[in-house]
């Protein structure tokens, strides 16, 4: 058995000949808070859509639990343990709280009328409110709430923030990281708010025309890159040769900056040993990293 | 107790964590047998990644600095005390070291960038050192 709850393998998907994923590869370890990072049109609603078993890919395997997300079967078992909150939040528009409650309840045996009891107090929703009558915030908890009282072990969450105020933003935080920690859930979720990822992922995936750039956990990446700014005591005519991970160079006469991704300890040597280098060095964030990596593809 | 951490400074928030929980026990806000918060209670109120906490926890007690119990949490090392008595004669070095920077016409600015480049540069050798 694997310890991955979610597992992509080169999938493939296209749209009238317009690729949306190019062989994307993906691990989701159990228990972990995955952050799914990427620009508008990047590939995650694809991605996440495939996951759910909603679109079929081109190529490629996707499994949830082990189980291919394509099958029928496997898919209904799949959509059992898995809460999943859609882009577009849209839900029954004739219902009360109280009648969407009662509705989906009723698909999911393992219901946990507690968690649905707690949130309802905590989200302040009320249960004869309709659901047109709610804001885009109410409307995000409300599914939340959803998802959260079916029992997930995993819940899947396209953009869960979007549309929120800061205060929403951070109450919604709040639950996701509640939640992993009383129950010990997965949680995936896709944004492009790179800030709220920072705060609460331990994973990342950074996905750019349907490929994933940069993978893995969050504080190893934010270990091994560093922005070295290097000063030279006069211009060199050839550029420097530098070792293995250096990610990125820029220079301008006699500043030279690096950025690094592996292997520090040598490129630092290498620019301390430039003559007379006064060498300064920087984490470098999230943001930073986002950026490089997807503004030069 | 107070922590707060800034999630985008490129610094591991566990490593920030760290810092805060040793601050807080040399400053004496947390004694020798003082009990922290939970794991989930830090998470929330942080609104960090509760592995986050964990870790910072974790390589807390491999420094000997806070103790985990099995099924009770984490308290502040009885043996930690020994630390607070460092911190005077560190106040010492830097109080030093200040008064020269500055006596060479070093502005406050400058003196606060050397140290902070120094202690950059320190941190990553340890963190790459570490790692191999």
């Amino acid at each position: 058995m694997t310890d991955q709850v979610i597992e992509a393998r080169e999938l493939r998907k296209s749209f009238k000949g317009q690729p949306a994923l190019a062989g994307l590869n993906l691990e989701v370890p159990a228990g972990s808070i995955f952050g799914f990072l990427g620009r508008n049109g990047a590939g995650k609603t694809t991605t996440i859509r495939t996951l759910m078993g909603l679109l079929k890919p081109d190529g490629g395997d996707a499994c949830v639990f082990g189980l291919p997300a394509g099958d029928l079967t496997a898919g209904i078992e799949i959509r059992r343990r898995t809460g999943f909150v859609m882009e577009d939040k849209e839900l029954y528009p004739y219902m009360t709280v109280e009648q969407i409650l009662r509705f989906t309840r009723s698909f999911f045996p393992a219901w946990r009328t507690d968690l649905e009891k707690k949130y309802l107090k905590l989200f302040d929703l009320s249960s004869s409110r309709k659901i047109p009558d709610l804001s885009k915030g109410m409307r995000s908890k409300l599914m939340l709430l959803l998802a959260i009282s079916h029992g997930a072990e995993l819940l899947i969450l396209d953009e869960p923030t979007e549309g929120l105020d800061p205060v929403g933003v951070e109450d919604l935080l709040r639950e996701l990281v509640s939640i992993s920690a009383a129950e010990g859930s997965t949680i995936f979720f896709s944004s492009h708010q790179l800030e709220e990822v920072e705060q609460i992922a331990d994973r990342i995936c950074i996905i750019d025309h349907g490929a994933a750039v940069v993978t893995g956990s969050l504080d190893d990446l934010k270990t091994r890159y560093r922005r070295l700014r290097i000063v030279l005591r006069e211009e060199i005519p050839s550029p420097i040769q530098w070792g293995m991970g250096v990610e990125r160079l820029r220079q301008h006469g006699r500043m030279v900056e690096v950025l690094v991704s592996d292997n520090f300890d040598t490129i630092l040597k290498q620019a301390q040993s430039l003559p007379g280098s006064s060498v300064e060095c920087f984490p470098v964030n999230l943001k930073e990293i986002f950026l490089e990596y997807v503004r030069s593809n | 107790m107070l922590f707060r951490v800034s999630p985008n400074t490129g610094l591991p928030l566990y490593l920030q964590l760290m810092e805060q929980i040793r601050h807080a026990i040399e400053t004496g806000g947390l004694r020798a047998g003082d009990q922290l918060p939970t794991i989930r209670a830090v998470a929330e109120d942080l609104v960090v990644n509760p592995n986050t906490v964990v870790r910072a926890y974790r390589e807390l007690e491999r420094e000997g600095i806070v103790e985990l119990k099995h099924g009770s949490g984490a308290f502040v090392s009885e043996s930690v005390v020994g630390r607070a008595k460092v911190t005077p004669k560190a106040q010492n070095i830097v109080q030093v070291a200040v008064q020269r920077l500055s006596d060479c016409g070093l502005t406050d600015d400058e003196i606060r960038r050397l140290f902070d480049n120094e202690l950059a540069l320190h941190r990553a050798e340890k963190s790459s050192g570490g790692k191999q």
